[in-house]
Parts: C-alpha cells; structure tokens; sequence
C-alpha cells in the first residue's frame, strides 16, 4: 500500500448496536455433584483421604463441587486397577480397541453441548470456544486414533508394534478435556491403560468423562481418573508400576518430572511452556495477520502453551499494523463465558491472575508501553483485560517468561535474518508463526525456526492427524498424529 | 450525498491524486496493495457470522436491515403495474404495522425510473436504477453513458452501473477506471449535482479475493459513491468473504483519504439470519460509522418478507405464515 497518512482515528469499543445478552444455560452443563470421589476399575469410589479440594467457576468465584485430594493410596489402587485391566485390553484385537474409542468419539458428539457448558463454567473459558472449538476437536482426536488402532502394524514402527502397559498421565487446566483426549485417545489405541490426573482447578469435565467411558462400555479399570493436586501428580508420576508417564503443564514441574523418572525405564513425554513469536513481514496480508495475532494471544485468554506471545513485526509496518491490531482489540468482548457472543471468558484462578498481574506490572516498570482498550469488567470473578505492550526487547521479562494470559509483546526486525535470530532467542521452542505472501520466505523460515510447530498465515490451528510438540525447555516428545502413537509404543 | 466535487480533493490530498496517470502506476498501485489470505478471509467471515443476535439487538438489527433496503425489481417482465405495486410495498412494508421503517429505495431498470419516481412521489425513498447496459456490460461505451443520462434524466437518484469485468481482467485497468469516470459525469443532472453512483463488480465473475481488493480500490479512486458486490443475475453473488473484504477496503479508503464510500452487498440475502451476519460484519468492522442506510444497502427482492415476519414474531410471540406478509 502507498504510504499511509497518520490519521489519529479514535479508536472505540464496537459498535452501535450492542448485542443483547445471549446466555447458554448452566442448567445445560448437567448435575454436578457437591463432592466427588476418583473413577477406579470402572467405578466412582470414595477418596481413601479425608482431604478435599474445592473447585470454583472463575467467572463468579462460586464453588461447584468438591473432589478428593488423591492420597498415594489411592494412586495405587487406581495404578493396580489399570495394570489389572491391561491384559485383556491390550490382547483384544485392534479393530475392538477401535470400536469403543468411536463410540467414545461419538457420544462425545452426542454430549457436546453438555460438555462444552460444563468445560466453560469450570475453566472460564468462554462457551464459543468449547463449542466451537475444543469439543469438535476432542471427537475428532478420538475419531482419528480410533481409526489408527487396527493399522498399528503399518504405522512405521515396525510389525506388531507392542504397549508400553500403564500410562500416568497429568494433564493442565487450560484445555481440560483437549488434554484428556490428547492423552487417552492414543494410549487406548495403542493398547495400554491409563491413569489420568486432571488439574486441581479443572476436573470436572474428566470426571463427566469417566461417565462416558461407562456408557461406551468401556472395559473395568482401562480408564481411570484420580484427582487432587501437584502432590497427587507426583504420587502418580513416581508409581512404579507406571510404564509411561505423560505430562503437560508448566516447565518447572516438567523438570521436576524429568529428574524424578531418571534413571528408571519410564517411558516419558513432556509437552511444557512456550513464548512463541509471531512474525509479521511486510508483505503480509493484514487484515488477516490482525486476525491471526488476535487468535494467536488472546484464544482461551492466552492460557495456551503455543500462544503467540511475542509478535514480531517488520519495522515497515509496524505503525499500520499496530493501528490495526488495537482497532480490532476494541471490538473484543470480554466477559461471561456462557454468554455466545463472548471472545475472551475469565482467567482460570486467582493465583494465574495475580501471576498475569505481577509480570504486566514488571513490564511496566522495565519501561515497555502498555496499552489495553476500555472495556467494563464483570465485578466478580477473575478477569484481565486484553493488553499489548509495545517497545518491548528482549531483554524485558515480558519478552522472555510465559506469562500464560491475554498479553502480547510487540517486538520489531528488519530482516529476515533478523527476525529468526529474536524469534529463536527464548529458552523455549514450541511454536511459530509466519505472515508473508511470498511462499519461499516461508519455507525459508521454517527451516530456521526453533520450533515443534510453525504456522504459515495462520495461528493455533490445532488437528489430531498433525504431531505437537516442542523443542528445548519446550519438552520432548510429540502428541498428535503419526508420531504420537510412538509415545505410547515399545519402539 | 457525496459527489464527485466532494470526493475528489481528498483524493487529491491522500497523495493519490496521481495513481491513475497511467496504466502503469494505476496497475502499480493496485498491485501493491495488501493480499489477502484466503483461509484467514474465509475463517473471519465465518466467526462473524456466529455472534447470537437476539431479543433488543435483534429487533434493533431488523428495523435496520429493513430501512437499508434497496427493493429490487429487474426482470424482463417487469410492467408499470409491478413497478408501482414494489414502490408500495417499499412505502408500507407491513400494512398492518406503521411502525415498520420504509425502505432504502426501490430498484429497477431505466425504463421504469419515472414509473417508480412518481409511485414514490412525497416519500424520501430514492428510486435506484441499474445503467450501463446491466448486468453485462457488454455495449460501446457511448451506449452506456446514454442509458446512464437517460435513468438519470428520468429522476433516478443512485445509478448501478457494472464495470468491464473483460477489461478488469485482462487487466486493463485504467480502461475500467476512465469508464467509471465517464459514468460518473454522465450522473450529472443539470442543476450541477450528481446522482449517487453505485459501482457493481460482479464478484463471482472476479474469482479472487485479491481482485475484489484491487476493484474496490479502483472503483473508489474513480470516484464511486457506494461499492457493490454483484447484480443478481450470476450464480454466486455476495457472500460474507467478499462483502467483509470490500468493508476493510471502504475503511482502509477512508482512513487514508478522509473519503467514505458505501458498500451494498446484492443477490442471495434471503434470510433475516443472513442479513444479521451482514450487520454484524459492518457492526465490527466498521462501526457506527457505516450502520446507516446512506452507507449501507442489502440489494435484495426476497429479503423483506423474512424480515417481516421475524418482525412480527417479535412482537406477536408467535410465527405467522408467508400469507401474512404481501407478496409485492
């Protein structure tokens, strides 16, 4: 485009017509229990502990239900529940394995609405999302390692590929049942059992999963679900009748994990932190990259691994594509998260909230610009408004940590060179994303990025047939696709 | 009404007074412009086209989308009783409602503009017709410009042309540029004020969205008043992709030369729902600014009826069949 005036145009909140509340119903979201007990062998049972935790919905700080603080007791009952059933599970044939993950994936369909209410109200996440998003996905990553089960001999993994037995599996609270389904779905097609620990401030929807597994039939103690918090975690990651341990969660904990299973012949997969740079060259197509910045950081509130954090954007643009980018952050709303016209729901708990805070706050005073739009806040709840920095380096906090919240650093380059030199200089490598028109810059790129993926003009974009994983303090291992079945064999 | 003599010095003062000096620089210009992502374009529209209008909102959003209609009737059977029975139904949408807005303006072919100038008589509903040998386009340029001075001639207040979609593209861009001038000048009544000149693409015929951008901005750098997807007479006509692609153009126009210019998607908006995910495509892209009638027109026949009766569920409670509505 030819050169464009500066013209200092206000920029406001959407629109003249306000949209009229347009609320899903809670009531859609199921009975939810006042307190819950583990899901072993097949059976909700009671906590051998007498500790429980409380779960609230972060948009009004209302307490949903109680669940059971795991003790290491139950941990073994539920390890010894899954080793029980992995004999006969792992001799069935594949094409039955097959069967009951479709009809696990289908009646995931038929529940989604159910689901993606109850995934909203427990994560804050707001019910667009869910819907449109997380549960079409959950299915689909059921539907796709369904379809794998019976083909495991022609995987690339040589013949008659074997499981590995019991998978311990730790999942965070960003995309609750995604994760499960992440985990779950590739270990029962490969023929191992599991033990699943959802986060402590999400487990509502794995519990509701539990019910779906009985409904497929699913044979006793394939599938098991033990709650509680880090401790619990740690209990499951330690047990040493565990074959495999799969985590995904925050770097620190990671490493924790990481030294814990040293030296034994735990099979391990970490997928952890990320602070991806989203690189905007000058040729982009804007009105797109806009789109895709706004999907990259502010998607689930920013509480995305791969979330595109650090925009990096060409010099030459940088004034356009600014003006852009905080014209169409105005027109962001934020809000109940049942609410369907909601884009960005509330943050997950008050300890993330008070995280987002100090790091924003540490931006602030290393002297980056802060700029967010005006937008009214619900007054309970946790909630942080869409904000983007501006004069960022790398030296700043905010250029470096994952801050895991709605909160884009804006960085600029002059030449490609340039840009892969910033966009690799992190302790962490999980994603990237490239805006350009010229295709060969792309690939050029791509080749360059430190990265487990990297979109080209597009942003977390997430499919079961494409592997995810990431480099350095990224994690190891890959979920999704052909590779991620290798997590779950003896290869 | 914006005229020629309005648009022209803020061009002139956007630096892009000289972008049409040649083919060369016009083609430059054009060919410069940001490209457009398909997938990106497509995935947009789409999530637009998923926010819930309902219950104020929703009531709001049908006035509105009923106020910005243009009343469309061009067939080859099209009789001074037809033409006189549309610019009624345009006065009273709903006879048994008067609080129902009228329509934008009624919409047909030049022969008919002083038919529907006098049905409309007393009324702020301006009569637009479709010129330039619509919807082909395919006449000597003099031929066009004397059906244009001919609609305007007979009371027309919003000519459509249709550009040269040959001449587009085979990229012959400053011949469709120096067209749309002429047209222009030829909108021009003898007090010295203009017609309202609308400038229809053809979308589907186009194929790319990189070439719905260049279009746009040729269109408004010729001077165009209002910019519009399609005639009708196609099989794909506007779609969300497109028409919000022509929104980001309009803004990006203004905001680099102080101009505004309309945007009128037409053909295939049948349904209430489907006018919804327009007005919030022109709510989040473009904002107040454009939410009126004098910035924003559906190009519909069918349209009115489904938003009469959405209208009438609204206030009755209950669904009423098509025989609750007039046919024309």
């Amino acid at each position: 485009m030819a050169k464009k005036k500066n013209i200092e145009e206000p920029v406001k909140a959407s629109g003249l017509f306000t949209y009229a509340p347009a609320p899903e119903s809670p009531a859609a979201a199921g009975d939810i229990a006042t307190s819950y007990g583990h899901f072993i062998g097949g059976e909700f049972v009671d906590s051998s502990g007498s500790e429980a935790l409380k779960t609230v919905n972060p948009a009004t700080e209302q307490v949903l239900a109680e669940f059971a603080q795991g003790t290491d007791e139950d941990v073994d009952r539920a390890v010894a529940a899954a080793r029980k059933a992995f004999a006969d599970w792992s001799a069935l044939p594949g094409s039955e394995r097959a069967k009951y993950l479709f009809r696990i994936a289908r009646i995931v369909q038929e529940r989604s609405r159910e689901l993606a209410v109850l995934e909203s109200i427990d994560n804050g996440k707001p019910i667009r999302e869910t819907r449109d998003v997380d549960l079409p996905l959950v299915a689909a990553h059921f539907f796709y390692y369904a379809g794998w089960a019976d083909k495991l001999d022609y995987a690339g993994f040589g013949p008659s590929p074997k499981p590995l037995g019991v998978a311990g599996q730790v999942i965070p609270w960003n995309f609750p049942l995604l994760m499960l389904a992440w985990k779950i779905a590739p270990a029962l097609a490969t023929g191992n059992t599991v033990v699943l620990k959802p986060a402590e401030t999400t487990p509502l929807t794995a519990l509701r999963f539990a019910e779906i597994c009985r409904q497929a039939g699913l044979p006793k103690g394939v599938v098991n679900i033990v709650t509680g918090d880090g401790r619990t975690g740690a209990a499951l990651t330690a047990h040493p009748d565990v074959n495999k341990v799969a985590f995904t969660g925050s770097t620190p904990v990671g490493r924790a994990i990481a030294k814990q299973l040293a030296g034994t012949r735990k099979k391990l997969s970490l997928e952890l932190g990320g602070k991806a740079a989203n690189i905007v060259f000058d040729d982009a197509p804007i009105d797109q990259a806009v789109e895709g910045i706004v999907n990259g950081i502010f998607f689930n509130q920013g509480h995305v691994c791969c979330a595109g954090s650090r925009l990096l954007v060409q010099e030459s643009v940088q004034d356009e594509l600014l003006d852009a980018l905080k014209r169409r952050m105005a027109t962001l709303r934020v809000g109940d998260p049942l609410d369907k016209n909601t884009d960005i729901g509330a943050i997950n708990s008050a300890e993330q909230l008070a995280r987002i805070t100090a790091l924003t706050d540490a931006g602030e005073a290393e002297g980056a610009e802060r700029w967010s739009p005006t937008c009214e806040l619900p007054g309970t709840g946790f909630w942080f408004r869409p904000t983007l920095f501006t004069g960022v380096s790398q030296a700043h906090r905010i250029a470096q940590e994952e801050i895991f919240g709605p909160v884009l650093s804006v960085l600029t380059f002059r030449t490609p060179a340039e840009a892969v030199e910033k966009a690799n200089n992190t302790p962490y490598g999980l994603s990237a994303g490239i805006w350009t028109e010229k295709g060969s810059r792309i690939l050029w790129m791509a080749n360059r990025l430190k990265a487990g993926v990297v979109w080209a003009n597009t942003f977390n974009k997430f499919d079961p047939t494409s592997p995810f994983g990431g480099y350095k303090e990224s994690g190891y291992g890959r979920e999704g696709g052909r590779h991620g079945l290798e997590a779950y064999l003896d290869v | 009404m914006s005229t020629v003599a309005a648009n022209a010095p803020g061009v002139a003062g956007s630096g892009l007074a000289d972008v049409a000096a040649s083919e060369a620089s016009l083609r430059r210009f054009l060919h410069g412009l940001p490209g457009v992502d398909q997938v990106g374009l497509e995935a947009r529209a789409a999530t637009l086209g998923t926010r819930s209008i309902k219950t104020a909102a929703k009531a709001y959003a049908i006035d509105l989308a009923i106020s910005m209609i243009d009343l469309t009737t061009l067939e080859g059977a099209d009789t001074v009783g037809k033409v006189r029975a549309l610019c009624t139904k345009g006065r009273t949408p709903d006879p048994t409602d008067p609080t129902t807005p009228r329509v934008a303006a009624i919409c047909v072919y030049p022969d008919m503009v002083a038919t529907a100038k006098a049905a409309l008589r007393g009324t702020d509903i301006q009569v637009a017709s479709v010129a330039t040998a619509f919807p082909a386009g395919r006449a000597a340029l003099p031929v066009k410009l004397a059906d244009t001075a001919d609609a305007v001639a007979a009371g027309a207040d919003e000519i459509d042309m249709v550009i040269d979609r040959g001449a587009f593209l085979s990229g012959r861009y400053l011949d469709v540029f120096n067209e749309i001038v002429a047209v222009k000048e030829a909108c021009k009544r003898p007090d010295g004020s203009y017609a309202h000149l609308k400038v229809i693409f053809e979308t589907g015929e186009l194929q790319t969205y990189d070439n719905v951008r260049r279009v746009s901005w040729l269109a408004m750098l010729a001077g165009a008043d209002f910019i519009k997807t399609s005639t009708g007479k196609v099989a794909v006509n506007a779609t969300p992709p497109v028409t919000l692609l022509m929104l980001e153009a309009v803004r990006d126009f203004r905001a680099q030369t102080g101009v505004q210019v309309g945007v009128k998607p037409a053909g295939g908006i049948k349904t209430t729902k489907d006018a919804m995910k327009y007005l919030v495509m022109v709510n989040e892209t473009l904002g107040d600014d454009w939410l009126t009638p004098h910035w924003f027109r559906f190009g519909a026949s069918s349209l009115l009826n489904d938003l009469l009766m959405q209208r009438q569920k609204l206030t009755t409670g209950r669904y009423s069949g098509p025989d609750y509505v007039t046919v024309d």
